[in-house]
């Protein structure tokens, strides 16, 4: 792992706006990719095609900023490629293209894509050893196609995938009873954590659960968003 | 005299399909309930490559991308309206847009059962895969086409559509990859796709026409069609089970350079026919029978 800090972030998401003063912490993503990719998942940079490596997919694929600074900072892209972003030729855009970009498992953009291809991913690596972590909006919920994939790895007991949903309370109207009931009620474990606390993230990511896949709602305050 | 009896079209495919589950640990099947029964002792025997997912075909296309993704060949299946339709945006993007391969399997090929009425109707399928590049496209159009045509698609790594049918010519064709001449004749060249092509054969019996036979029909054979035309006349007649004139554009691409009358014989685009009744009563509808496609032939090359 390329040894660097949560605060060496902000100049490289400085590289792709040239904002010097905007509040890069304000991404709401930001904090659970940080720990995601510093102390759970174990993808070696330069080791992109190991089949045993652990899956993270963005299904949440818009602002992608914090998801390309927090690859640039762990070694999977060279910094000066986040100063083309969103260029004609860039492999970087408003989109994530996992053809485009060295560490990206999936290209992402429309809503409610990564849940399912995750699950499939859990099935594929099951055997591995290894570990599937999809990140989701509260928006993006909305989408249909999320609840076919939720009810699929409850019933499947699959507990090699996490599902971390960034709660921005984003969605129209709401989640009534709490986001995670959606996934308990489908047999899944859960935990509703700060969204920027990085050591209660670690916990939830790392607790033990099972026969059941994991949801993680990391809840955001609505009032510091930025990433809208 | 003994009674033979003939696997069906999803018959040939369950028996491929199992041999290679068997035989491939590469090989990984989703389905979303349709066919399930038909592998069960394949879903118990391999849990995390053989899956049924229930009725959710978003989630069966999604968790195919998956398995791709982690190094399967994989195959789904289900009518061709909740495999193609339903799920395109999956298609799109899961597969396609991820740039893995995939072979999808459909049943209920166009007015397959018209008891079923429109819900269970899919004739744009092969027209839908035209928006999306790198799909092949294999009609088959006798049960015994169906084993070598899937056990191709599945030795290679691309994105492959096959279309069964519970339609089927007296007997099978050799599988080739391009079009396979059946006749030869100095008036017009007939494409006849899959299982018409008997009806197609009846049609233009005693006529003078070439005739070309294709169970693969993406990619379109151009060179076969090219020499075809040339052996015979510029006058080029597609006959396919699924929307008509679906292969028009590439009857076009091909004799771009050459003077050229073309007519599309297919399911209707005009209409939705709603009535039920039998195959046989839509072909007519249609004028995908032998009768109407003798008629459409007849006044196109001789009028």
């Amino acid at each position: 792992m390329t040894d660097t800090a949560y605060a060496d972030l902000a100049p490289l998401l400085r590289r792709m706006s040239g904002d010097e003063k905007h509040d890069w912490s304000a991404l709401s993503t930001l904090d659970v990719l940080w720990v995601l990719y510093d102390r759970v998942l174990r993808v070696p940079p330069d080791r992109l095609d190991d089949p045993d490596r652990d899956r993270f997919l963005l299904s949440k694929g818009h602002g992608p900023m914090a998801f390309y600074a927090v690859l640039a900072a762990k070694g999977f892209l060279d910094p000066s490629t986040l100063d083309t972003w969103a260029e004609f030729g860039s492999p970087l855009g408003r989109h994530p293209d996992r053809v485009l970009v060295p560490g990206a498992e999936i290209g992402s953009g429309s809503l409610g894509h990564g849940l399912a291809i995750g699950v499939g991913q859990a099935f594929g690596v099951r055997s591995r050893g290894a570990g599937v972590v999809v990140l989701v909006g509260d928006g993006e919920l909305d989408e249909g196609s999320n609840h076919e994939a939720i009810a699929v790895a409850g019933r499947f007991g699959l507990d090699n995938l996490t599902a971390v949903v960034v709660d921005n309370h984003n969605a129209d109207h709401g989640w009534p009873g709490g986001i995670e009931t959606r996934f308990t009620v489908e047999n899944w474990a859960s935990a509703v954590v700060p969204g920027r606390d990085h050591d209660a993230l670690h916990a939830a990511f790392t607790s033990s659960h099972p026969g059941r896949p994991l949801v993680v709602v990391a809840d955001i305050d609505a009032e510091l968003e930025g990433d809208r | 005299m003994t009674t033979v009896s003939t696997p069906t079209m999803r018959e040939a495919f369950v028996h491929t399909m199992v041999e290679a589950i068997e035989a491939d640990e590469r090989v990984a099947l989703v389905l979303a309930t349709i066919s399930s029964s038909l592998f069960a002792a394949q879903h118990a025997a391999y849990p995390d490559r053989v899956i049924n997912v229930g009725i959710r075909e978003q989630a069966m296309i999604g968790v195919a991308s998956g398995l791709a993704l982690t190094g399967h060949r994989v195959v789904a299946h289900s009518y061709a309206p909740f495999l193609v339709e339903r799920p395109y945006e999956q298609v799109k993007l899961d597969l396609g847009h991820q740039d893995v391969g995939a072979v999808l399997v459909s049943v209920g090929a166009s007015h397959d059962d018209p008891r079923m009425g429109r819900t269970h109707q899919a004739p744009a399928d092969v027209a839908l895969f035209d928006t999306l590049p790198g799909w092949s496209v294999h009609v088959p159009g006798h049960p015994g086409e169906v084993g070598p045509l899937l056990r191709a698609a599945l030795a290679g790594t691309g994105r492959e559509y096959v279309r069964l049918t519970t339609r089927s010519n007296a007997a099978p064709m050799p599988v080739t990859a391009g079009f396979a001449p059946v006749r030869h004749g100095s008036l017009g060249v007939v494409v006849a796709v899959g299982p018409v092509l008997d009806a197609v054969l009846a049609a233009t019996e005693g006529l003078d026409v070439t005739v070309l036979y294709a169970a693969t029909v993406r990619p379109f054979d151009r060179v076969g069609l090219r020499a075809a035309v040339g052996s015979s006349a510029p006058s080029v007649v597609l006959v396919e089970p699924y929307l008509r004139g679906t292969s028009a554009g590439e009857v076009a691409e091909t004799l771009v350079d050459v003077p050229h009358r073309q007519l599309s014989i297919g399911v209707r685009r005009d209409a939705e026919i709603r009535a039920y009744g039998s195959t046989a009563q839509h072909d007519e509808v249609h004028g995908l029978d032998a009768a109407g496609i003798g008629r459409a032939v007849r006044t196109f090359l001789l009028s």
